[in-house]
């Protein structure tokens, strides 16, 4: 994919912020001393009145975020994935999921990719983490032009929203022109009948090489970007497994409580069908470059393409 | 103050109390001793100081009131049964199963309650939040907060206290109950918050301490919260947890433990016998 433009859905979220400031004078930022990381500095730039630094004080920041969206605001908060879902997941749970009110959290440096700063700063349980807190929207874009469509959407939802984003440069294979995003909603990436790959965030690209892959080996894999976590699109599962009778999920998240769990808690109760999944197993990450990690961790095309086929044989 | 509105207060603080009362008795279970001892806060907040209107509880610009402390709410029930937001005979429903009046305060059902709270140190995030959302609104609102002496052993409170000297939020006050109590005794030997004052202005506020069962000095103090500009005001209120209620004063053991059908009548009779000689003053 050497041709291909790369971008980190981060700057997408950063993007897309700064153009909702533009149009909606309710949009207002906090950030906790990462507003260069997660890209919100851009909105800070264009916007200094509407843009917030907490400092290193993440509890605060949700809290505030959440009494901002009381006085009828759409607040966002950002912060690695880490600080955003870990440090301050009481914070989340309490002051906006027990409320319902309009934040909006954009975590980014999720994942394993986040690379060389190691196993503290690799969130792989934010997917759990805020998928289990009621009402609570959980989404990660494949590209920065699904990331931008996300926020735009994650502005218009009433309620709270938490986007994971990633820190790597990933392809961008969404036409910003033509491109539609809906919470909720998959895309099948490519069709096929053999086995269905169901990916998020930076594995969508990878679940897509594999497809090619797996073509090539005389295998149909059908490839689902499933962005929204929760809500699930469930009948986009449901009838994948209906019509390819294997699934495997992909995520670059631990495979306890993410993207593989949602799938199977569906199929298990209502079409049991085999399932592999592919995430970090039950273990902490580690330093390493990011292309290195995921290769290690085989959340790359070519370990996806050989747990599909061997999946599609057995 | 007037006597006369000194009067009507003291009459409002213990009907509150009587509603603290009420309520934690029919519930079996919740937090007097707290409720008690910011009663006549409740009152002054509600019957004098707080531009909030019973009939429109959402009217965009009445003054927004966050109990941090979330877990005296049996006290803000009362006041806000009292000023008419909800029927008086509901404080009875409190924490029972399918009613409104929540263990903890809950915004989404109850006429009146601003913010979710009952997690100790949120609420005075959320009111930062709302403060400085009502600067770039250009709500006239007041933001008020309370907080317990307890609460601010938590670390978030002291982040909020940074944020809000950092955005010079002046439409912000928040009162501390310094009761002196918490769960498990003394603050002063659980974990000492003191000394409360100097820890408030080092974080950048204004801050008054003042007796917090004296409404003229709650009025004189939160007049010259009013007059600040450019920084966040705290009025820190020496107060005697579970206040009004003979055997309750200054037991730790009542933070968190309901009256029984005999001592909830034991308080009652009390806080009647207090009704009745202030109404014949």
């Amino acid at each position: 994919m050497a041709d291909v433009k790369k971008i980190a859905t981060r700057q997408g979220y950063g993007e897309a912020l700064r153009e909702l400031g533009a149009v909606h004078d309710n949009v207002i930022v906090f950030d906790a001393d990462l507003a260069g990381s997660t890209q919100t500095a851009m909105f800070g730039k264009a916007y200094p009145g509407r843009h917030f630094n907490c400092g290193i004080a993440e509890g605060n920041m949700m809290a505030a975020a959440a009494g901002a969206a009381a006085m009828g605001m759409v607040a966002f908060a950002s912060s690695f994935a880490m600080f955003a879902a870990g440090r301050a997941y009481e914070q989340v749970r309490n002051s906006i999921g027990y409320t319902g009110l309009n934040v909006k959290i954009g975590a980014s440096h999720g994942g394993i990719s986040v690379g060389e700063d190691g196993a503290t700063h690799q969130c792989l349980e934010d997917f759990a983490l805020m998928r289990s807190i009621p009402g609570m929207v959980v989404m990660s874009p494949a590209d920065a032009v699904e990331a931008k469509a996300m926020v735009r959407a994650a502005y218009e939802h009433q309620g709270p929203v938490y986007m994971r984003f990633g820190r790597s440069p990933v392809p961008v294979f969404h036409d910003e022109e033509t491109f539609r995003f809906e919470i909720g909603r998959g895309d099948v990436m490519r069709e096929g009948s053999d086995i269905a790959i169901i990916a998020n965030g930076l594995l969508v690209a990878e679940a897509v090489e594999a497809g090619k892959l797996l073509a090539d080996r005389g295998v149909s894999a059908r490839i689902i970007n499933m962005a929204t976590i929760k809500p699930l699109d469930e009948e986009l599962v449901l009838k994948a497994a209906r019509e390819c009778g294997k699934i495997v999920t992909c995520e670059e998240h631990s495979v306890i409580g993410g993207l593989g769990e949602a799938v199977c808690s569906l199929l298990a109760e209502k079409l049991p069908t085999p399932v592999r999944r592919i995430g970090t197993p039950d273990v902490f990450g580690h330093s390493g470059p990011a292309a290195a990690l995921l290769e290690q961790f085989g959340l790359c095309a070519a370990n996806i393409a050989k747990v599909a086929e061997e999946f599609a044989r057995s | 103050m007037t006597a006369n509105e000194k009067k009507e207060l003291q009459i409002a603080a213990c009907k509150v109390r009587t509603g603290i009362i009420e309520g934690t008795h029919a519930a079996k279970a919740g937090h007097p001793g707290g409720s008690l001892s910011s009663a006549d806060l409740f009152a002054y907040l509600y019957f004098k100081e707080l531009n909030v209107d019973p009939n429109h509880p959402k009217k965009w610009d009445r003054d927004r009131f966050v109990l941090s402390k979330g877990h005296c709410a049996p006290g803000l029930y009362a006041a806000l049964a009292l000023r008419g937001f909800f029927p008086w005979e509901d404080l009875k429903t409190l924490r029972h199963i399918d009613s409104y009046l929540q263990g903890h305060p809950d915004m989404k059902s109850i006429p009146g309650v601003d913010m979710s709270t009952g997690s100790l140190g949120q609420g005075i995030s959320a009111a930062c939040g709302m403060a400085l959302a009502a600067k770039l609104q250009n709500n006239p609102c007041r933001v008020y907060a309370l907080l317990g002496d307890g609460e601010i052993q938590e670390g978030q409170v002291w982040e909020a206290m940074m944020f809000a000297h950092h955005y010079k939020l002046d439409n912000l006050c928040a009162v501390i109950d310094n009761n002196g109590l918490q769960i498990d005794g003394p603050v002063d030997q659980v974990m000492s918050p003191y000394p409360i004052l100097d820890k408030l202005r080092a974080f950048g506020w204004e801050a008054a301490e003042i007796d917090g069962h004296d409404f003229g000095q709650m009025e004189a103090a939160f007049a010259q919260a009013k007059a600040v500009e450019g920084r966040p005001f705290a009025i820190v209120m020496k107060t005697t947890k579970g206040k009004g209620v003979s055997f309750m004063e200054n037991q730790a053991g009542w933070h968190g433990k309901a009256p029984n059908d005999e001592q909830a009548g034991t308080a009652l009779g009390e806080l009647s016998a207090e009704l009745a000689r202030l109404e014949a003053l």
